[in-house]
C-alpha cells in the first residue's frame, strides 16, 4: 500500500520551510532508501517549499511513496510562472529584496530541483498558480 | 577533527547544540546563499555564514551538517537558537570574518 503525506504552506511563511522535506526524509529513512537518493529528494522538496513561501499565496506539498519511487506534487495558488524556460535558467529570479536578503531567491531553486529529480514537470497559469510534479526512483 | 576541538582551539562561542559537539568534521562550506548550500554542502561539513535566521538550522539539519559558524560576532535570532537545540546541531560564533574563519578551518583540516 502506498503511503501519502500532505503538507500545507502559507505564502511568506519561511519558518515552516523545511517541514515537508524533513518529514519526507524521515519516511525515506524508515523505508531504508539509499541515502544518496534521500539527499536528492530532500534538496528538491526543500527548494519547492521555499518557492511556495517566496512567491505564492499558499500551497501544498503531497508526497506519494510508491514501491519503486516517490512522487511529489507541489500545488500553489499564486502568480504563476510566465516563462518556464526562463525560470529554469540558473540565476534567473523574480524574488523580492527581502527574500534575497535572507539568502533565498538566487535563482537556483528550479534548477536544483531539476538536477536532483528523475522527472520534473511544471504546469503554470499566470495569475492562478503552479503545479510542480517530480519523481525520484529509489534505485 | 571534532567540532569540540575546533571550539576549544579557536575559542568559538557555543550558542546552542552543546551536546552534539562530538561530531567529526569532514570539511567546510562557505556561502550565504541558501540554495547554494542546499545544492552543494555535504554531510558532516561545517557551514560558515553570516545568515542568522532559523532557516539556516533547517538546512543544516536537512543536509546533516556537523555545525554552523556565524561570523563577525553576529548573534543568532531566538528561533534559530531554538531550532539548533531541537535539531541537535551546534550553532557556533566567532568574531573573525568569513575569510579568516574559513582559512583557519581549511588549515586545520589540511593538516589533520
Amino acid at each position: 500500500m502506498a503511503l501519502e503525506l500532505v503538507f500545507q504552506i502559507e505564502g511568506g511563511d519561511f519558518s515552516n520551510a523545511g517541514k515537508a522535506s524533513s518529514q519526507i526524509k524521515k519516511v525515506l529513512k524508515q523505508l531504508n532508501i539509499d541515502t544518496r537518493i534521500i539527499k536528492r529528494v530532500v534538496v528538491a522538496v526543500y527548494e519547492a517549499e521555499v518557492n511556495v513561501a517566496a512567491h505564492a499565496h499558499r500551497g501544498q506539498v503531497k508526497a506519494l511513496f510508491g514501491e519503486t519511487e516517490v512522487e511529489v506534487v507541489v500545488t500553489d495558488q499564486g502568480p504563476g510562472i510566465e516563462n518556464i524556460e526562463q525560470a529554469m535558467q540558473p540565476g534567473y529570479s523574480t524574488a523580492s529584496k527581502e527574500v534575497r536578503e535572507m539568502g533565498f531567491g538566487a535563482g537556483m531553486g528550479l534548477s536544483n530541483i531539476a538536477k536532483n529529480t528523475d522527472n520534473l514537470h511544471i504546469e503554470s497559469e499566470v495569475g492562478k498558480g503552479t503545479i510542480l510534479t517530480f519523481r525520484c526512483n529509489y534505485s | 577533527m571534532k567540532v569540540s576541538d575546533l571550539v576549544e582551539k579557536y575559542g568559538l562561542k557555543v550558542f546552542a547544540g552543546q551536546e552534539s559537539l562530538g561530531k567529526e568534521i569532514s570539511g567546510g562550506y562557505v556561502s550565504d546563499l541558501l540554495s547554494d548550500v542546499m545544492g552543494h554542502a555535504k554531510e558532516n561539513e561545517v557551514w560558515i555564514t553570516l545568515q542568522t535566521h532559523q532557516n539556516v538550522m533547517a538546512i543544516a539539519s536537512l543536509k546533516d551538517l556537523a555545525a554552523v559558524i556565524l561570523v563577525k560576532g553576529l548573534e543568532p535570532d531566538d528561533d534559530t537558537l531554538a531550532r539548533s537545540r531541537e535539531e541537535g546541531i551546534p550553532l557556533l560564533g566567532t568574531n573573525r570574518g568569513t575569510f579568516e574563519m574559513a582559512g583557519v578551518l581549511f588549515n586545520e583540516l589540511k593538516s589533520s
